[in-house]
């Protein structure tokens, strides 16, 4: 009888061994377990990638609860002043989108910068360092179309600033722009627009290439930075990801959670006057800290160089950057030590450096003009 | 269970107790975190349904003589969030009931030909004088309502 020659096991197969068997689960833990993430004095900096990620999952979140009330088009700014002032928990919940997107890009660019640093662009990390520049470039985008959707006064006059850059660009620009913003003037059309790339057209590009850029972190692993990377190998020290570097991780994103509701519940974000299009621009208009680095750089240049030709001047400076920024893989490629790899992290410091400077004097400026 | 499990210096005997303890503390704190983040995510998802139940507390509907149709007619209006139906029979009387089926939630109508309010979703018949259930799978009669007439009003209110 087959009961007597294949007799039961005596502990039945609980819920877990069900699903690891259909699902692979132990797989993918044997796996996490594998997995180590280096130890040394920089290792800080590897929780920026995990912050933006945590940072970019609010925004998923928030945004598609905003999406319940918010109208774009003419409806727009009424919409959200129903969010901000209407409906229970609005403010809370459309201050906390408006905070995490600020600190989404706050944490993309540490990251970005921190991946520089520890020269992580080398091979073979090439396509890491290029789809996070794609990421943090869709990253600004989201930014820029998502900061004119409520349609009040500064976000009407900050969108037309932005949207003079396109205009500057040689023969396509003025077309470029006039496409973008769906007329000549910043309208109720531009809003319809920039909801549909916000909330369509970015997050389906965006999340393939997270994933893609995800799952390069997974294929190679973190970088040492290379003084780390010159040790001998009995001298590196490891920490496995599975449990010990999740839990930082989640760890950091409790801090996060809190930095944000604090910021959020203190300062809520504020709505202005609904746009006008007739108001001549208010008093100390400035974008927003992200974007004030080309913004400013114009504005100096302008003060020396008047007229296209410093336009002109300040944005070949501001593309020279980003191409240098794309191509450092090809320059400052593995194992070649020396002039190279030191001109690049001097490169790195002298744009790090520019920008925090532009930043800080566009807003010492603002104050100025606002004595 | 591995040696080192069994071995009691290095697994003294308190620390499965503390282990349960950090569970339970981390689980208390997940889920203050949950609750926190839950509560206004439902409030905000919830203000419409709070905004219509704030405008069901209507008790009364005050309805001018000249907008209502001759009688052996009915009129719809809302009482408060909730469509209602106002008869005025041939012979003179004014009733009144909620619209709503007890079935499952469709609009009745006033069939004057046939005597009776019917409802088309699954054949839902009502007594055209006391909303009592005649015919059909309602649970129950329509709610009714307190009728009065007076200075060229009809004024409908909760019985």
């Amino acid at each position: 009888m087959g009961t007597l020659l294949y007799p039961e096991p005596k502990t039945k197969p609980g819920l877990y061994d069900w699903l690891d068997e259909r699902l692979g689960i132990s797989d993918v833990i044997a796996l996490a377990k594998h997995k180590t993430v280096p130890q040394h004095r920089h290792s800080f900096w590897y929780y920026w990638g995990g912050l933006s990620l945590f940072f970019f999952i609010i925004q998923l979140f928030t945004g598609i609860l905003l999406l319940v009330y918010f109208r774009p088009g003419k409806d727009a700014y009424d919409s959200v002043r129903q969010i901000t002032y209407d409906i229970d928990f609005g403010w809370l919940i459309r201050s906390v989108h408006s905070w995490s997107a600020n600190l989404m890009v706050f944490a993309v660019c540490v990251h970005m910068f921190s991946a520089f640093f520890m020269k992580a662009y080398q091979k073979p990390r090439e396509f890491a360092w290029w789809s996070g520049l794609v990421l943090l470039l869709l990253t600004l985008v989201f930014g820029f179309s998502g900061y004119l959707l409520p349609m009040d006064e500064l976000s009407f006059v900050a969108t037309k600033i932005g949207l003079q850059f396109s205009n500057m660009i040689p023969v396509v620009g003025p077309v470029l722009a006039d496409l973008i913003r769906g007329g000549p003037q910043v309208s109720p059309d531009t809003v319809q627009r920039f909801f549909a790339l916000h909330v369509v057209v970015l997050p389906l590009l965006f999340l393939p290439l997270l994933m893609f850029h995800l799952f390069l972190v997974q294929k190679h692993g973190n970088a040492s930075p290379p003084g780390e990377e010159s040790r001998p190998a009995s001298e590196k020290q490891t920490m496995p990801f599975f449990p010990n570097f999740f839990a930082m991780d989640l760890g950091m994103w409790l801090i996060a959670l809190n930095v944000i509701t604090i910021l959020a519940t203190l300062f809520p974000w504020d709505l202005g006057p609904q746009a006008d299009p007739l108001a001549s621009a208010p008093n100390g208009i400035h974008p927003e800290w992200y974007f004030m680095p080309p913004f400013h750089l114009l504005k100096i240049i302008g003060r020396f160089v008047p007229g296209v030709t410093g336009e002109l001047l300040g944005m070949g400076l501001f593309a020279a950057v980003l191409i240098f920024w794309t191509l450092v893989p090809l320059f400052d490629p593995k194992g070649k030590a020396g002039r190279a790899g030191r001109f690049v992290t001097w490169g790195g410091v002298l744009v790090l450096s520019g920008m925090i400077l532009l930043i800080a004097l566009g807003y010492a400026d603002l104050g100025y003009t606002h004595l | 269970m591995s040696s080192e499990a069994l071995n009691p210096e290095l697994n003294p005997p308190h620390s499965s107790r503390r282990d349960s303890l950090i569970k339970i503390g981390t689980g208390l704190v997940a889920a203050c975190y949950a609750g926190a983040a839950g509560y206004p995510v439902y409030r905000y998802l919830s203000t419409p349904v709070t905004r219509a139940n704030e405008q069901g507390q209507v008790s009364t509907v005050s309805i001018p003589l000249k907008d209502l149709p001759g009688a052996g007619s009915a009129t719809m209006f809302l009482f408060g969030s909730r469509p209602a139906l106002l008869i005025h029979h041939a012979d003179g009387r004014y009733v009144s009931f909620d619209a709503v089926c007890t079935h499952l939630g469709c609009t009745v109508k006033f069939e004057p030909r046939n005597s009776r309010i019917f409802c088309a979703c699954h054949g839902g018949t009502y007594d055209m004088n006391t909303g009592a259930v005649i015919a059909g799978p309602p649970p129950r009669g329509l709610t009714n309502f307190k009728v009065e007439v007076a200075d060229g009003h009809v004024t409908v209110s909760r019985a």
